[in-house]
């Protein structure tokens, strides 16, 4: 699987400043993202300027897999906008090289079967559709959704919703994967089995993730770095380095001590 | 087969009541059967003359498809330019729900005057008629597609239009279909209309003249006939483009309510 994505990734940074939204630029960091003192407001429905970041520095290298938690509403969805390129900021900079979002919802096409979902930034790239459709096939028994390459996503449960929405995220082929709350919707188990496919997938095929949550215990497990966020509107308030050996535990007590000072570092800690 | 005859036992049982209770009035004398007659005169009516109304039928029904397949493809194309271009929506928008206000039976013997007797004039009209439910139901289904699943294709890099093809076209095909099955009743109506107001005084005319031309004559039984089959072709057609649309839209099956 690796070499077959690996072949899939163009290399090409960008970066952002304010006022250029959309295309990448030609310089920036390889790979890697770059935030320095990012601001952003947003308008709420009344229109008055809510700002959501607030001097926002934080950085991944090159396969690395950063976590972001932070309290419910403090910004994080407007990060992963920013790093995508969806947005702009208003002040600061964002240095990014081409990412790929995977939303909190799933977001497949309804009237696509699963596999022409996966392969949907194939066919935008221009490939013909069964050359598209075969590659993404290639991944289907890689995820455990063999045999329902021709089923529509209304006939798929969530958990194998959001395995096609990944595929989809991973076949892009940007070097870098921006995963809001990706299991965020799933029960316990699916998410945990989910959390552990995420973990190997990326093991063998290295990218630079930004992946939101909410979940403490989630970014320790997946992560080799936690980023805390304040309230809205947010700075970081801690950053918790993860150095430990993979698959982590989540009963590991040198995982736990880390979610308890990331909870900490919340707010919400026990002590 | 048998799970479709339960399914129409309600509108069988109701048809059957309101024709026993419409029979009933009539044998109580309270009416003349010249202005209202029984169902039994109108069955035989109908069996009587099955030729000439299967004739004036095929005619009737050549207008309303063709006015519709028009109005379809008209009120989709002016949807999506209407969605794509806020000048084009400011521009037309206004005049194609004027558009409406406009007494049809105004327009249709001056279509006569310009156009002649022909099919023309008659299509102008069903189409003028059932284009804005198909031009309403399309613009609601683009702009009804979800904001995040465009700005999910803005990050798989799809240019404008394949955000067009993808994720809103689909969207508004089965809308503009379903903005057919409501333009497809009142696309009848046009259609009697555009008879009254263009055919000329030949047997075979469509079914609008045809009941026309047999009130005049009192020969009132078979104007109600006449009314039956166009009764009965409009609800083939409602029938015949909710299939469509389930079949063009398989996935908004469950969502959508039981009127197909």
């Amino acid at each position: 699987m690796s070499t077959q994505l690996q072949s899939l990734a163009h290399h090409t940074p960008g970066n952002r400043t304010p006022g250029a939204t959309g295309e990448n630029g030609a310089t920036g960091t390889s790979d890697g993202i770059n935030l320095s003192d990012v601001h952003r407001a947003y308008r709420d429905r009344r229109g008055t300027s809510v700002p959501a970041l607030a001097g926002v520095c934080m950085h991944a290298d090159h396969g690395e897999l950063l976590a972001v938690v932070g309290p419910s509403g403090c910004g994080k969805t407007t990060l992963l906008e920013l790093v995508c390129g969806l947005q702009a900021p208003d002040r600061g900079l964002v240095e990014c090289a081409p990412a790929a979002l995977m939303a909190q919802r799933d977001l497949l096409l309804p009237w696509l079967s699963a596999v022409d979902n996966a392969a949907l930034a194939l066919r935008i790239a221009g490939r013909p559709r069964e050359q598209a459709r075969g590659r993404a096939a290639e991944l289907f028994a890689e995820l455990g959704l063999q045999g329902f390459e021709r089923t529509h996503p209304h006939e798929l449960s969530g958990g194998m919703r959001q395995r096609v929405a990944f595929l989809r995220t991973l076949l892009s082929g940007k070097p870098v994967l921006c995963l809001d709350e990706p299991f965020g919707a799933l029960d316990a188990i699916t998410r945990a089995e989910m959390q552990a496919w995420l973990g190997r997938a990326l093991q063998r095929e290295p990218r630079t993730v930004v992946l939101v949550t909410h979940d403490v215990e989630e970014a320790i497990v997946l992560a080799d770095r936690v980023v805390v966020l304040s309230p809205r509107p947010s700075r970081v308030r801690a950053e918790i380095e993860v150095d430990l050996p993979r698959p982590r535990s989540r009963t590991d007590p040198a995982v736990i001590a880390l979610r308890e000072q990331a909870l900490v570092a919340l707010g919400m800690g026990d002590s | 087969m048998r799970r479709r005859l339960v399914n129409a036992a309600p509108a069988i049982v109701l048809v059957a009541a309101l024709l026993g209770a419409w029979e009933l009035y009539v044998d109580s004398g309270a009416t003349s059967s010249s202005i209202l007659p029984a169902p039994h005169t109108i069955a035989e009516s109908l069996w009587g003359n099955a030729g000439l109304l299967g004739h004036n039928l095929a005619i009737t029904a050549e207008e309303v498809v063709l006015g519709l397949a028009f109005a379809l493809a008209l009120g989709f194309a002016l949807g999506v330019l209407i969605h794509l271009s806020p000048p084009l929506r400011r521009a037309f928008y206004p005049l194609t729900v004027g558009s409406q206000a406009v007494p049809i039976a105004v327009i249709a013997p001056l279509l006569v005057f310009l156009l002649g007797f022909g099919l023309l004039p008659k299509l102008i009209v069903i189409v003028l008629i059932c284009f804005f439910p198909v031009l309403v139901t399309t613009v609601d289904g683009l702009a009804a597609v979800d904001p995040d699943q465009l700005k999910l294709l803005r990050t798989l890099d799809a240019s404008r239009l394949q955000a067009f093809r993808f994720a809103e076209l689909p969207a508004a095909l089965p809308a503009a279909i379903s903005g057919a099955r409501i333009a497809v009743t009142v696309g009848v109506i046009g259609a009697y209309i555009a008879e009254s107001q263009t055919a000329t005084s030949g047997a075979y005319s469509g079914l609008g003249h045809e009941i026309n031309a047999d009130l005049s004559s009192l020969q009132t039984s078979r104007a109600y006939a006449a009314a039956v089959v166009l009764f009965a072709f409009a609800v083939a057609c409602f029938y015949t483009l909710s299939e469509i649309e389930r079949r063009l839209a398989p996935w908004a099956n469950q969502s959508r309510g039981d009127i197909r």
